[in-house]
């Protein structure tokens, strides 16, 4: 667990290679954070827990955390951008969104 | 560490709680079971059951391993009458364990009134003898610990579940058994988790219990993930896996339990929930309670339940000790809660802390000490229709 100098100090990248990042705190929509050493503005509000890209991830590509695949990104997610059930699917069980 | 006191049962095992079981054999003599309880409180007398009227080998396991477990000190049977359950060899088994145990038949003991009437002069008369049996002093060693997490979240991978890991470690190390389950939610773990493997023979066991829960899972035509879960920032099985995977802590693997079997020795256990065979009779695990009654069913004397959206289960026989991962969670329903590992994302505490303040509260549950969910009453009870597992030789002691 590291504290990414170059990140928001709410960012947390869980292990080294990881793509994307895990919120410790809110991130309101619009504001301008620290990511991967850019500035880069999160265009909605995300809760804890949820996930950003630190990098550009072409369609297809390993979702990384934790240092494990935990899925593939189904298009090209921008840095910074969420990472979700609209973005990454997972290579066994389909997740199937309620409401 | 002040040493924990506990009840001694004839199979060698001690009991942190010394609970008076009242046991419905079918759905139709659960209210009886209930009206039997009512007087007394909840951590005194206890209603479990099996709902099912058709035979089960599975229910007949499991109410077996429980009203003989280390915490339960005597049982009340109470049979409609015309049911399928073999009511005489449960009591059989009870009675050899050297439990004071009876049986009410409420057909024949002239309804609903008179059942009641008896169950009640039983248990009263049950749980004073109980609990004149002085205690002994118990070991760490002698402890048998499970874990589940429920209500997950992205937290409870990052605190809650690693802080239950290092409990754990710290556990194995005394030399008390550890038991971690949920193989659906293993999915994507079974490679590293079999590197794990105390020896060579186990290794693909592993990997084999796992395959089997995601074509179960797929038969079902849901994973096991929730829609909290994603709420909570979670979006695949495999990264809910990774984080549930985390409560297993670092120890080797001894060995594979099945439900109703209890560990050969102390160690890290992996319980493997999901039924062998074609899919039978729906998901492996309706619910946490569900799972929960597995793991007590393994002897577990305690259950840690780590959850991030915030669970509000205990479970009866063992008490549940909550480990809460989520910080904004802990704010909003601290009297569920018993430890707050949410703390660690703001720095305020470390995982080894809070890894050793589970320990801490568990052990403390055997010198007096009761869980939130046990001072709020939680008495949860889920038992289900499951095919029974093969006793596999190597993993069950008999």
């Amino acid at each position: 667990m590291t504290e990414h100098p170059k990140n928001d100090p709410r960012i947390l990248v869980l292990a080294d290679g990881d793509n994307v990042a895990v919120l410790k705190a809110t991130i309101e929509a619009g504001e301008r954070i620290n990511l991967s050493g850019q500035r880069v503005v999160v265009s909605q509000t995300l809760g804890l827990g949820h996930k950003l890209a630190v990098k550009h991830i072409p369609v297809g590509q390993d979702i990384v955390k934790y240092g494990f695949p935990i899925g593939f990104a189904e298009t090209d997610i921008p840095l910074g951008a969420h990472v979700h059930v609209h973005n990454l699917t997972s290579q066994y069980t389909q997740v199937e969104v309620m409401e | 560490m002040t040493a924990m006191m506990a009840w001694p049962r004839q199979d060698g095992r001690k009991g942190i709680r010394n609970v008076v079981l009242v046991a419905y054999l079918v759905e139709c003599a659960h209210h009886v079971c209930k009206q039997i309880a009512r007087p007394f409180p909840d951590s005194d007398v206890q209603v479990v059951g099996f709902s099912g009227c058709f035979p089960s080998d599975y229910g007949q396991d499991m109410m077996e391993a429980l009203c003989t477990h280390p915490n339960v000190g005597a049982v009340q049977l109470v049979s409609l009458g015309c049911e399928n359950f073999k009511k005489i060899q449960l009591a059989e088994a009870i009675r050899a364990s050297g439990r004071p145990v009876d049986i009410i038949t409420i057909q024949d003991v002239g309804g609903t009134a008179a059942a009641v009437k008896a169950g009640r002069n039983w248990v009263k008369q049950a749980h004073a003898e109980i609990m004149a049996t002085p205690k002994v002093e118990m070991e760490v060693s002698e402890l048998v610990i499970g874990t589940i997490c429920g209500g997950s979240d992205a937290t409870s991978g990052i605190t809650g579940n690693p802080a239950a890991g290092v409990a754990f470690d710290m556990l194995v190390q005394e030399g008390a058994t550890c038991i971690f389950e949920e193989t659906g939610e293993l999915i994507g773990c079974e490679h590293v988790m079999a590197e794990r493997a105390a020896d060579e023979a186990l290794r693909p066991a592993i990997i084999a219990s796992v395959d089997k829960a995601a074509k179960y899972y797929a038969a079902m035509g849901y994973g096991s993930f929730s829609n909290g879960n994603a709420t909570g920032g979670l979006t695949t099985i495999e990264e809910k896996s990774l984080g549930a995977y985390a409560k297993s802590g670092q120890s080797k693997i001894s060995g594979i339990l099945r439900p109703a079997q209890t560990a050969p020795a102390g160690g890290l256990y992996l319980l493997d929930v999901v039924p062998d065979g074609a899919p039978k009779y729906g998901y492996p695990n309706i619910n946490d309670n569900a799972e929960i009654i597995e793991l007590i069913s393994c002897g577990a004397h305690a259950v840690i339940f780590v959850t991030g959206r915030g669970s509000v289960v205990g479970s009866a026989i063992s008490p549940v000790l909550k480990v809460c991962a989520n910080p904004e969670t802990y704010d909003r329903m601290p009297g569920d809660m018993d430890v707050n590992a949410g703390r660690v994302l703001d720095g305020g505490t470390t995982l080894n802390d809070v890894g050793a303040e589970i320990v801490e509260k568990l052990v403390a549950l055997g010198q007096g000490q009761k869980t939130a969910s046990e001072d709020l009453g939680h008495v949860e009870f889920v038992l289900t229709y499951k095919t029974s597992a093969p006793t596999e030789p190597g993993c069950h002691p008999n």
